[in-house]
């Protein structure tokens, strides 16, 4: 066992993958603290860390609705960003099982985290364990984190007065951060930003965020053609 | 969020991911659409940060959150860890609130 262990440890990419996973284990606490202060029950939060798993659409969507945001626009929403797990998926498919069924519980890892790892790695052996280590990782720690999270909620009481509403658009922020170190999508979040600054006050809520990802989409889509 | 929605949500995101997984040995995304997806994510996560921090129900309002999220968003890009930058957003939000 101890071997076993050792030989784990000793090689980088399943190390790194299982650090990913702790680290992002600290998203899933503050996930289940805001789901709790957006008004979530316990098993809902978890369920929701189990069955979406994808942690911007999760955190989109609990924050609309905190927001008192209709229910389309949470759906809506968090499910344009995960859009981006269907690229991530696309550019694995060559490391993902044979079976069908192993195929079927690999989509559900697919997030941002083991495609990074995946696709930093040269051999497609390595390639393939970075993704099952840091997506199991990630799975396992993201939802001990939000139950963790839920729990710490509750001791935390009126969530407005702790000013936790702020703390959803600073989430966005930080998990904006990595997307933008290219110049391109950097341009594609400030048109984005601009559309949904503009169109507040005339549209209805939940559109203006919709407005800015399709425009700056089609924009950023039409710079690559050029 | 309703049980309903909390459905939805994880059949869309599972279907997402499933395509990819089964059409990725058959079909070549062009370089376009590729964009596009890569470039959804900033895009609606620049659109939350601005629809979160300053509408105060159909109207613009700069108040208290926009200090939190500016703060919190400093902290951020000095590469503060994730939890920290919430906890400082969350503070400076509920002390500007008291001023």
């Amino acid at each position: 066992m101890t071997k076993r262990l050792r030989a784990f440890w000793g090689q980088d990419h399943k190390r790194d993958g299982f650090l990913l996973g702790l680290a992002v284990g600290s998203f899933g606490v503050t996930f289940g603290v805001l789901a709790n202060s957006a008004g979530l029950s316990a098993p809902k939060a978890v369920a929701m860390s189990l069955l979406v798993f994808t942690g911007a659409s999760q955190f989109a969507a609990v924050g609309i609705a905190n927001s008192g945001g209709e229910p389309i626009s949470a759906l809506g929403t968090a499910l344009l960003l995960s859009a981006r797990n269907c690229a991530y998926a696309l550019s694995l498919s060559q490391i993902m099982p044979e079976n069908r069924g192993g195929r079927l519980l690999a989509a559900q890892l697919v997030i941002d985290e083991s495609a990074a790892m995946s696709n930093a790695q040269s051999s497609p052996q390595d390639a393939k364990e970075a993704f099952w280590v840091a997506g199991l990782a990630v799975f396992l720690f993201w939802n001990v984190g939000t139950l963790l999270g839920v729990l710490l909620g509750e001791v935390v009481g009126n969530p407005r007065e702790w000013g936790l509403d702020a703390a959803f658009p600073a989430a966005f922020l930080a998990l904006l951060l990595p997307h933008i170190k290219r110049k391109e999508k950097l341009r594609t979040a400030l048109l984005g930003a601009v559309i949904a600054f503009v169109t507040i006050p005339f549209v209805p809520s939940g559109l203006p965020v919709v407005l800015a990802a399709l425009s700056a989409v089609i924009f950023a889509s039409f710079e690559v053609r050029k | 969020m309703t049980w309903i929605s909390i459905g939805a949500l994880a059949i869309g995101c599972y279907f997402f991911k499933a395509v990819g997984v089964f059409a990725g040995r058959h079909i070549h995304l062009s370089k376009v659409g590729e964009d596009a997806l890569g470039h959804l994510a900033p895009a609606v996560l620049s659109g939350l940060i601005i629809v979160q921090t300053f509408d105060g129900g159909g109207t613009l309002e700069i108040g208290a959150a926009a200090a939190g999220v500016a703060i919190g968003g400093i902290a951020a890009c000095m590469r503060t860890p994730f939890p920290v930058v919430l906890i400082l957003a969350a503070a400076v939000t509920a002390v500007v609130r008291l001023l």
